[in-house]
C-alpha cells in the first residue's frame, strides 16, 4: 500500500493540485457484491455503461468485454438497469476476506 | 495627512470597507449592521468603488459566495450580525478549512429568543471554535483599523485563514465618534495584491477544493487548519506592528490598562472597555490598584502572554457579555482558566466570571464599580464563594 503523506506534506485548504489524481484511487476496495457479466446473454445495448458511476463498464468496439473491478464499488446500478428480459449481470457476494 | 471624522461604527466600517475595495462584497441585511450593507451598497451605486456587490438572498449565500471569490483570487468581505451569522453556520468552517482570506465584519448583536437586536457576545462567541481568527473592537476607531488589518492578516501567506472583525451592535454601530482615517492610497500600498494559493479561475493549473477526504486524511487537513491558527499569532502581531507605522495608532493581542502593578483586575472585550477605563481611574485616585485587561485577539487565544499579564493580580473578574449555557463559565473565563492549568507558574490570581450587558443592557460605572468592590471583597476572604454569576439580573 502507498504510504500516506503527514499533514505537513499535504498542500494547504484540502486542495488537490494533481489533475485527474483520482485514478489513483480503487474504489474497487468498497465492493461487497461483485457484478459478473454473460457476454452470451448481454445484448450490448449499452445502458450498463450509461448507468455505472464509477465508469468501470468495458467496452470495445461497441461491445461490453467486461467491468473493471479496479474502481467497480459494487453499487449494484448495471445489475438493476440490465433490461429484466436479459438479465447479463448478475450481483455475487464477495468472498469475506477475514 | 490623516482624515479627522465623525462616524458611526458603522460608518467608519464601511469607510474602511471601501478603502480596502474588495472585489466581491457579498452580504445581506441584518439590524444592527444594516447601515454598513447600505452604505456599501452606496459606494457601488454611486460608482466610488469598483466592487462586485451581490445582493445574496440570505447569509449562508452571503458567506458561500465570498467562499468561492475568495478561493477564485478575488479579495471578498462580507458582514452580518446575531442570528445572520448563526445561518451561514454550516459555511464558517468550511471557510477556514478551505483556507480561504474572507474578511468579515460582525456587529455583535444578541441570539432570540426573545427578540433582541441590542448587543449580547452570543453570536461571535459561539463562532469561536469555527477556525477563523477573531478580533474585538473597543470603538469606531479600532473598528476601522481592525478591519484594514484583518485583510493583511487574512491575505498572508503564512497565514491565509478568515478573518471575523467585531464591534459592539448599536453601542458602537449606531453611535457617532471622532476618529482618524488613513488616506485611501495608504490602505492601498499598505494591503498590496491578494495572491491566493491555488487560485481556481488557474486554468493552466487546474485544482479541486474541499473534495472528500476520509479517516486516512481528514486528521491531516484538522491538523494543518489548527497548526495554521496557533502560528497567525506572530503575523498578527507583526502586521499591527506595521500599521502602527503606517497610523501611529498601535495595537496588541489585548490592551493592558493600568495593569503592570494592579491588584484587581476585569477582563473585558468590546465597548464596555471603555466605561471600565473611567472606574480604574477613579479607583486608581482613590488608592485601589485597579486594572484592566482588554482582549482584542481571541482567536487564536493568546494563552502564553494572558497568564503572564494577570499571574501577579490578586483577584480578576472576567466579565462576558454571553452565556456558555450550563459549562463551567462563559468562553473567556473558561479559555483564562485553562491557560492557567496549562502553564508551569504558580502564582495565579483568585478568578470570578459575571455575564453582564445582556441584549443591550447598559453597563454603567456603578455595575463596574460593584466588581472592583466584590473583588476586594473576595481578597479580604480569602476564598470565593460563587464563581459564576449573573452581573444584572433582578432577583
Ligand atoms: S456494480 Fe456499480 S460500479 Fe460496479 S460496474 Fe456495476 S454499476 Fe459500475
Ligand atoms: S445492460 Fe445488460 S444487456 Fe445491456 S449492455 Fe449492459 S449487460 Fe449487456
Amino acid at each position: 500500500m502507498k504510504e500516506l503523506q503527514g499533514w505537513k506534506d499535504i498542500p494547504i485548504g484540502t486542495a488537490i493540485i494533481e489533475a485527474g489524481s483520482s485514478i489513483k484511487y480503487l474504489t474497487g476496495g468498497w465492493r461487497d457484491n461483485r457484478p459478473e457479466h454473460n457476454k452470451d446473454k448481454c445484448t450490448n445495448c449499452l445502458l450498463c455503461w450509461v448507468y455505472c458511476p464509477e465508469g468501470a463498464i468495458i467496452v470495445k468496439d461497441d461491445q461490453v468485454t467486461g467491468i473493471n473491478y479496479d474502481y467497480c464499488k459494487g453499487c449494484g446500478i448495471c445489475s438493476a438497469e440490465c433490461p429484466p428480459k436479459v438479465k447479463a449481470i448478475t450481483m455475487v457476494k464477495e468472498p469475506k476476506l477475514m | 495627512m490623516a482624515r479627522l471624522a465623525a462616524l458611526t461604527g458603522n460608518n467608519a466600517a464601511a469607510e474602511a470597507i471601501r478603502q480596502i475595495k474588495p472585489d466581491v462584497f457579498a452580504a445581506y441585511p441584518i439590524t444592527p449592521q444594516t447601515e454598513m450593507a447600505e452604505e456599501v451598497a452606496q459606494f457601488v451605486a454611486d460608482g466610488i468603488l469598483d466592487t462586485e456587490y451581490i445582493p445574496v438572498e440570505s447569509e449562508h449565500s452571503s458567506m458561500s459566495a465570498c467562499i468561492g471569490a475568495s478561493l477564485a483570487g478575488a479579495r471578498a468581505m462580507t458582514a452580518t450580525a446575531s442570528c445572520g451569522l448563526a445561518y451561514m453556520w454550516e459555511l464558517l468552517p468550511i471557510a477556514a478549512s478551505l483556507r480561504s482570506s474572507v474578511v468579515m465584519a460582525v456587529v455583535n448583536r444578541a441570539f432570540n429568543a426573545p427578540l433582541n437586536i441590542h448587543c449580547s457576545h452570543d453570536d461571535s462567541m459561539g463562532a469561536r471554535d469555527s477556525g477563523w481568527i477573531q478580533l474585538y473592537s473597543e470603538n469606531a476607531q479600532e473598528m476601522y483599523d481592525n478591519l484594514i488589518q484583518a485583510v493583511k492578516i487574512a491575505e498572508d501567506e503564512t497565514v491565509r485563514l478568515p478573518v471575523m472583525v467585531c464591534m459592539d451592535g448599536f453601542i458602537i454601530s449606531h453611535a457617532v465618534e471622532r476618529l482618524l482615517l488613513l488616506e485611501d492610497k495608504k490602505v492601498k500600498n499598505f494591503l498590496g495584491e491578494f495572491k491566493p494559493a491555488y487560485p481556481l479561475l488557474e486554468v493552466n493549473n487546474p485544482v479541486t477544493l474541499g473534495a472528500c477526504a476520509l479517516p486516512d486524511y481528514y486528521t491531516e487537513h484538522k491538523k494543518q487548519h489548527s497548526e495554521a491558527l496557533r502560528h497567525s499569532i506572530d503575523k498578527i502581531m507583526g502586521v499591527a506592528n506595521e500599521y502602527a507605522k503606517l497610523s501611529g495608532r498601535s495595537y496588541s493581542l489585548f490592551e493592558s490598562y493600568q495593569l503592570a502593578d494592579a491588584e484587581y483586575g476585569i477582563v473585558i472585550l468590546n465597548s464596555a472597555a471603555g466605561v471600565t477605563k473611567a472606574v480604574v481611574d477613579k479607583l486608581r485616585k482613590e488608592g485601589v490598584k485597579a486594572g484592566l485587561l482588554k482582549i482584542r485577539v481571541y482567536r487564536p487565544f493568546p494563552a502564553a502572554q494572558i497568564v503572564q499579564a494577570l499571574k501577579n493580580l490578586k483577584v480578576v473578574a472576567v466579565l462576558e457579555r454571553t452565556d456558555s449555557f450550563g459549562g463551567v463559565g462563559s468562553p473567556v473565563f473558561t479559555d483564562i482558566s485553562a491557560a492557567f492549568m496549562e502553564a508551569s507558574t504558580k502564582e495565579k490570581p483568585l478568578m470570578v466570571n459575571y455575564v453582564y450587558g445582556l441584549g443591550g443592557r447598559d453597563v454603567g460605572l456603578e455595575d463596574i464599580g460593584k466588581v472592583y468592590a466584590n473583588l476586594q471583597a473576595i481578597n479580604q476572604r480569602g476564598k470565593i464563594e460563587k464563581s459564576f454569576a449573573y452581573l444584572q439580573a433582578r432577583e
